[in-house]
């Protein structure tokens, strides 16, 4: 039996939805984070599983790049968290104010 | 009958994950879930024959990736209690009957349309899809080169700004 490519979107539909909430409801900027990567990755799953419902392998390259720029992007996101939280003890997203209008 | 029952399980898994990584107060036990998020998508990347992404996923994600996250929890430290009082109420309200819109719209128009997830899918998967080291490579090195170059060029500019941002605290304080 061969799981239908609509299973595998729903999945990460679902899995999508529920980075996207946590990234609304969470405060702590290392939370938020990790929503991200639940993102990524939800859209990862749906690179792979179009790419064998069409049978091209540039599906599984995509994800490939998707992986180096998610690797950067945490190498330079935690960094920053590091830095702010140096100066403010405190790793809620609320109190950063200091940009408001 | 296997990819099914692999299917359901790493399924229930992967959301099980996600919800811990938005539901625990403790960052470590989100950083957990993530952790068993990662490895079911893993599982699932090899039942549809990735199995080059799979692994890189293991190394990367799950080895160096949430190793730096469970490092800076360390760093900032799990003791916060993190603040739940509302300060957009009105936002917030706004913004969940947005999303109740489209997720019913979404469900309506995949049900009552005719609506294909993936158009131009093919329903006999072959083995010309099979992700091994070769198969990835051959058009990541041909195809994808110059995208190839300039992640290569993105990594170094990301780790030189890393570097850059924690000597520039030091020299601040």
């Amino acid at each position: 039996m061969i799981v239908p490519v609509d299973w595998y979107m729903a999945l990460a539909a679902a899995l999508f939805l529920i980075g996207a909430l946590g990234m609304l409801l969470r405060r702590n900027a290392l939370v938020m984070f990790m929503c991200i990567e639940l993102m990524l990755n939800a859209v990862n799953l749906t690179l792979i599983s179009a790419g064998r419902a069409m049978n091209d392998i540039n599906g599984q390259v995509a994800v490939f790049f998707i992986l180096v720029v998610a690797a950067a992007e945490v190498v330079v996101g935690l960094a920053i968290i590091v830095a702010i939280f140096r100066r403010r003890t405190s790793a809620s997203v609320d109190e950063l104010s200091e940009l408001r209008g | 009958m296997v990819e099914g029952i692999l299917f359901v399980v790493m399924g229930i898994s992967a959301l099980a994950g996600a919800v811990t990584v938005v539901v625990a107060r403790n960052p470590i036990y989100s950083a957990m879930g993530l952790l068993g998020t990662l490895f079911s998508v893993a599982v699932l990347y090899v039942v549809q024959l990735a199995h080059l992404v799979a692994a890189v996923q293991i190394i990367v994600y799950a080895g160096a990736v949430m190793t730096l996250f469970l490092f800076v929890i360390m760093m900032v430290g799990v003791d916060k209690e993190e603040t739940r009082k509302e300060e957009l109420p009105l936002q917030r309200v706004m913004v969940g009957a947005l999303a109740a819109v489209v997720i019913v719209a979404a469900g309506v128009i995949t049900v009552v349309g005719d609506f294909d997830w993936v158009p131009a899918a093919t329903t006999i998967t072959g083995d010309s899809i099979n992700g091994t080291v070769q198969a990835i490579a051959e058009p990541l090195f041909t195809d994808w080169v110059l995208a190839f170059e300039a992640t290569a060029l993105l990594l170094t500019i990301a780790a030189a700004g890393a570097i850059v941002l924690a000597q520039f605290k030091r020299q601040r304080s």
